[in-house]
């Protein structure tokens, strides 16, 4: 595989957050997963590009959709995959995360994906290990190869990403997801408006690129994607919302809010949706949504990744 | 560098020659010699004339500083409970390389020093020490902020203080009656001013950065709500109060509008708040961790201002060491604090060299205020005081590296760092526990 480049080189050996990437990386990682996207396509899905390298899922946190899109990636390039769930793993048994880091390092893996409920734990996986580490989700820090699909779906639909406007409602306070996406599409050009219950708006987030509004209808006015996020009822330890019921009625996505948008934005949400809280069952399942989209993209985003990281040419 | 345990250090008269004497206490900062023996001051002056028949040591100080004995009135000794962070002899070893004379040692050990026998204890430990230990008891039993512990007892074993610090006391009512009981022992109340319920769960300080690294974030609120109500209830008391490890701009200007209104409060800071911001943290280090945590710029100028204008009156090390069990692991999960005795003076230096202060305002936040607030003995150079003096190179580069560390612990953020300024010589009850000239 060549990406037609004559100066740019992919340099990054771990892939921490969208935070340590270049507007030129992202870019550079998008066109690659364009191109990995064709392989899931075809009748054999399966191309022998990673052959002879292992890739451990080390998932602290449970996860359907992450993990089995990492699997489906890393198989589909004929690399070795074993999955190590938390409820397994030697940490219940007081082991630490860099005792753990250091025996599977042992094992000699190419690259330890890591899903953990504590922020900066890939970081630190990755200060006591030689194999490259992706992070899966930390915390309530990022999600790259997330906000990378959601970015990657939404080139697809528009061509560009530059001067786009991106609406993101929400638990912005507690959504990993959230921050990788301001980030990113911030870096991309795009302009990036949140807004939620004050509670769930946390500190700074204008320093990361996004406009804070006060109300949805301000956030959404002319977006050209409207995302939700996930109200993350085990996050929250503090009294943030009264009850499901009032976030629904007035923070939720529905075709009324939807009104002050573009005629054809895009509707997203990186799921699992709680429906009929943050989002109308009509407009997840509706003609704007491109939820599922999102889902074929990341098998997609994740084949790149693994690919780049390994020194792919 | 060279260290003598205070039970076998020599008793031989000392004479400092040729150094800059600073003694604010006296009104003194001008080059001269010091007579030593018997464990106190016995002459001071340019040009001292020695018996020739006495034996004595001397040692030239080339104009090297000479001042009271360094106190720091905030420090984690670890012993008892956890000996494999810290120990009275380790951890006064490493305040005599810091040119400390004396540390005050917190109660949060293992047993909490609540009463009289954990006090004895401690202080029977001190002996084969470094560096004075004048033990801190607890304000309530176990630190647990439901009853007083027993100050009179505690005084009469030897505490100096009271502080549940590493914890707030959370009631106001336990505390208005921690300050009112201190009083009959004349006993300081010192607060570790932290709202818990604003702070609990955080790893730093709150704001961007925390929303960025996806970390809990400790908000200012949290500690200035506190510096408030025990600024209060001291007023409404009467009682004296020290505020601890002071961190924000409003904390500052809390307690100087409290001392303009003739409040009995006191303050310290902690080196590591007139010298590092949250973004010290980097990549989720966690030798960058503690609490309160580091704070923003602004807070960094404030706290300085507070130290020029006399609103903080102590530089305080907080010293708090952990072993990489505590620290090497996930960054909302690591201990909070850092090591601090040998890294004060150079850091406080810094400060005289931006051009802040004199040398002698120094002395007064590491010697001369700690001995006053605490009511110890010390902070002064006049004939007759007890012979604790520390000598300062203020010249002196070096960088702390790892074989630099003579703490038990190595969890300082200032590892690596080229610094400027060491105390060379430190002398307790006139013996020489550590020199480095």
């Amino acid at each position: 595989m060549s990406v037609m480049e004559t100066e740019y080189r992919f340099t990054h050996k771990h892939i921490l957050g969208i935070e340590d990437l270049s507007a030129e990386d992202i870019d550079y990682i998008l066109r690659a997963a364009e191109s990995f996207k064709e392989i899931s396509q075809r009748p054999i899905k399966k191309v022998p590009t990673l052959r002879g390298k292992t890739v451990i899922n080390l998932f602290f946190e449970p996860s359907t959709r992450t993990r089995l899109s990492f699997e489906v990636a890393a198989k589909r390039l004929s690399a070795d995959t074993f999955n190590v769930a938390a409820s397994s793993s030697s940490t219940t048994k007081g082991e630490t995360l860099v005792d753990t880091a250091r025996n599977l390092e042992a094992m000699n893996p190419d690259i330890i994906i890591i899903r953990h409920s504590r922020s900066g734990s890939p970081r630190l996986l990755a200060n006591h290990i030689d194999a490259s580490v992706l992070n899966a989700g930390d915390g309530v820090h990022e999600h790259p190869s997330q906000a990378l699909l959601d970015m990657m779906t939404v080139r697809e639909k528009k061509g560009e990403l530059a001067g786009l406007k991106i609406a993101i409602i929400g638990d912005i306070a507690h959504s990993r997801v959230a921050h990788s996406n301001i980030l990113g599409f911030a870096k991309m050009g795009a302009q990036v408006a949140v807004s939620g219950p004050a509670t769930l708006i946390p500190a700074g987030v204008a320093e990361m690129g996004a406009t804070v509004c006060e109300s949805v209808e301000e956030a959404v006015a002319d977006a050209d994607v409207v995302m939700a996020l996930r109200i993350q009822k085990e996050r929250q330890r503090d009294p943030l919302i009264p009850s499901l019921r009032e976030y629904a009625k007035f923070f939720g996505i529905t075709a009324r809010t939807l009104a002050g948008a573009k005629d054809d934005a895009l509707v997203m949400h990186p799921g699992p949706i709680n429906r009929g809280v943050e989002m109308d069952p009509a407009i997840a399942d509706g003609p704007r949504s491109v939820i599922l989209e999102q889902v074929t993209n990341g098998v997609a985003v994740r084949m790149a990744l693994l690919y780049l990281i390994l020194g792919g040419e | 560098m060279d260290f003598s345990p205070l039970h076998e250090a020599s008793t031989q008269p000392v004479l400092l020659v040729n150094g800059r004497i600073i003694d604010p206490a006296n009104g003194i900062d001008q080059t001269g010699d010091i007579l030593i023996e018997n464990a106190v001051i016995k002459a001071i002056g340019p040009n001292l004339q020695v018996d020739p028949q006495v034996e004595l040591q001397r040692i030239d100080l080339q104009g090297k500083w000479v001042v009271p004995g360094l106190i720091d009135m905030h420090v984690h000794l670890r012993e008892p409970g956890d000996e494999y962070k810290e120990t009275v002899a380790s951890g006064t070893k490493a305040a005599a390389a810091g040119g400390f004379t004396a540390v005050a040692a917190m109660p949060n050990t293992k047993p909490v020093n609540d009463n009289q026998a954990v006090t004895t204890l401690l202080l029977s430990k001190a002996v084969e020490g470094y560096a004075r230990v004048y033990p801190v008891g607890a304000i309530s039993q176990g630190s647990s902020g439901d009853n007083l512990a027993e100050y009179g007892e505690m005084q009469a074993a030897g505490v100096v203080a009271v502080t549940d610090d590493g914890l707030p006391v959370l009631d106001g009512q336990l505390m208005r009656r921690a300050l009112e009981y201190a009083s009959n022992y004349k006993l300081l109340v010192i607060s570790h001013s932290e709202e818990l319920s604003l702070s609990r769960h955080g790893a730093m300080n709150e704001g961007s950065i925390s929303t960025r690294m996806g970390l809990i974030g400790i908000p200012r609120v949290a500690e200035e709500i506190m510096v408030y109500r025990d600024l209060a209830l001291a007023r409404y008391t009467g009682s004296a109060v020290h505020i601890a490890h002071v961190s924000t701009r409003e904390s500052v200007s809390l307690i100087r509008r409290a001392k303009e209104q003739g409040c009995r409060v006191t303050a310290e800071t902690a080196p590591h708040y007139f010298t590092l911001t949250e973004e010290a943290i980097g990549s989720y280090d966690a030798k960058a961790k503690m609490n309160p945590p580091l704070r923003t710029a602004d807070d960094l100028v404030a706290i300085k201002e507070g130290l020029v204008d006399g609103t903080l009156d102590a530089i305080a090390t907080d010293h708090a060491p952990h072993s990489e069990l505590e620290k090497d692991v996930e960054f909302d999960l690591a201990a909070n604090g850092i090591i601090g005795l040998e890294t004060a003076v150079p850091l406080a230096l810094a400060m005289v060299r931006e051009g802040l202060f004199a040398p002698a305002r120094l002395v007064e936040l590491l010697s001369v205020n700690p001995a006053r607030i605490l009511g110890v003995a010390g902070g002064s150079l006049a004939v007759g005081a007890v012979a604790d003096v520390t000598v300062i190179d203020p010249e002196r580069s070096f960088r702390y590296d790892l074989e630099q560390v003579v703490s038990k612990s190595r969890n300082s953020p200032f590892l690596g760092w080229d610094l400027i300024g060491k105390a060379v010589l430190t002398m307790v009850n006139g013996k020489v526990t550590y020199t480095d000239i």
